[in-house]
């Protein structure tokens, strides 16, 4: 099966780019996660800081000077569950 | 990073620890994940960014899971499926006024997800034309830019933009043609 320069465009057409702002935080993912194993790691050793985790992560979060990003929030509260 | 790396090649360079490499397959899959959640499955655009972020994070956490590094797109694509489904059933919980709406959502998209597979794989195709048709025709077909702005972002006259998209594009059938790639495949 071959393609005509019309299909083409039309299949192009199917792929406008995503917002920047969406592909930006995507490709900032791994140092966020970096971010969240710090958390993690502190919350082992801290058992004062995991229980204010546990607690009310998102205040806890916000008050130790993270931002709670919904997906980060989602990843730290599976982690602290393991 | 100029090389064109395979899918493998990405995901294994992702696998070592390589930002460079996670970008790069960000920016090849954006406009996928971005496509099924709203043209697919047509999620509100809140809704649709919740997804996007998501899906990116979930392959980032899981790619030691993958179990053959070429699958990246299929996987993507079923988990970007399944993550909008479940956002259309949760709105579906959320507001029984919309349960049709919802079932019409999820009933319809597999013509339209088989048609962002070959869009996808003509879009791979366009990475073997060369900069300036990648260019040229990614700003005329997928950002709608018109003859003026594009001539004028490449310092190109307008008047000669017409003529190069459509060589462009003769370029782009060749390459599916010649190689006897199919982009459904």
């Amino acid at each position: 099966m071959t393609y005509d320069e019309e299909q083409l465009a039309l299949r192009l057409r199917m792929l406008p780019p995503a917002p920047e702002g969406w592909v930006r935080a995507a490709q900032e993912l791994p140092l966020a996660m970096k971010g969240l194993d710090e958390i993690v790691r502190r919350a082992e050793e801290d058992s004062a800081f995991r229980a204010r985790l546990v607690a009310d992560l998102e205040q806890a979060l916000r008050s130790e000077g993270y931002e709670p990003d919904p997906v980060l929030v989602e990843a730290l509260r599976l982690r602290l569950a393991d | 990073m100029s090389v064109t790396l395979t899918d493998a090649q990405l995901v294994a360079r992702c696998r070592a620890g390589d930002q460079a490499a996670w970008n790069q397959l960000v920016e090849r899959f954006s406009r996928y994940v971005y496509a099924i959640c709203v043209q697919a499955f047509r999620l509100p655009q809140h809704d649709a960014e919740d997804v996007f972020q998501e899906v990116f994070a979930r392959v980032y956490q899981h790619l030691e899971r993958l179990r053959s590094d070429e699958a990246i797109r299929p996987w993507i694509a079923q988990l970007t499926r399944r993550l909008c489904i479940d956002r259309l059933r949760a709105a579906a919980r959320e507001g029984p006024a919309l349960e049709e709406d919802v079932e019409l959502e999820m009933a319809e998209p597999d013509d339209r997800l088989a048609q962002l597979d070959e869009a996808i794989s003509v879009r791979e195709g366009l990475e073997s034309l060369g900069e300036n048709c990648q260019d040229i025709l990614d700003r005329f077909f997928c950002r709608d830019e018109s003859y003026n702005t594009i001539g004028g972002a490449l310092g190109l006259p307008a008047g000669t933009i017409a003529s190069r998209i459509s060589r462009c594009l003769a370029k782009l059938r060749d390459f599916f043609g010649e190689e006897g790639r199919n982009p459904a495949a």
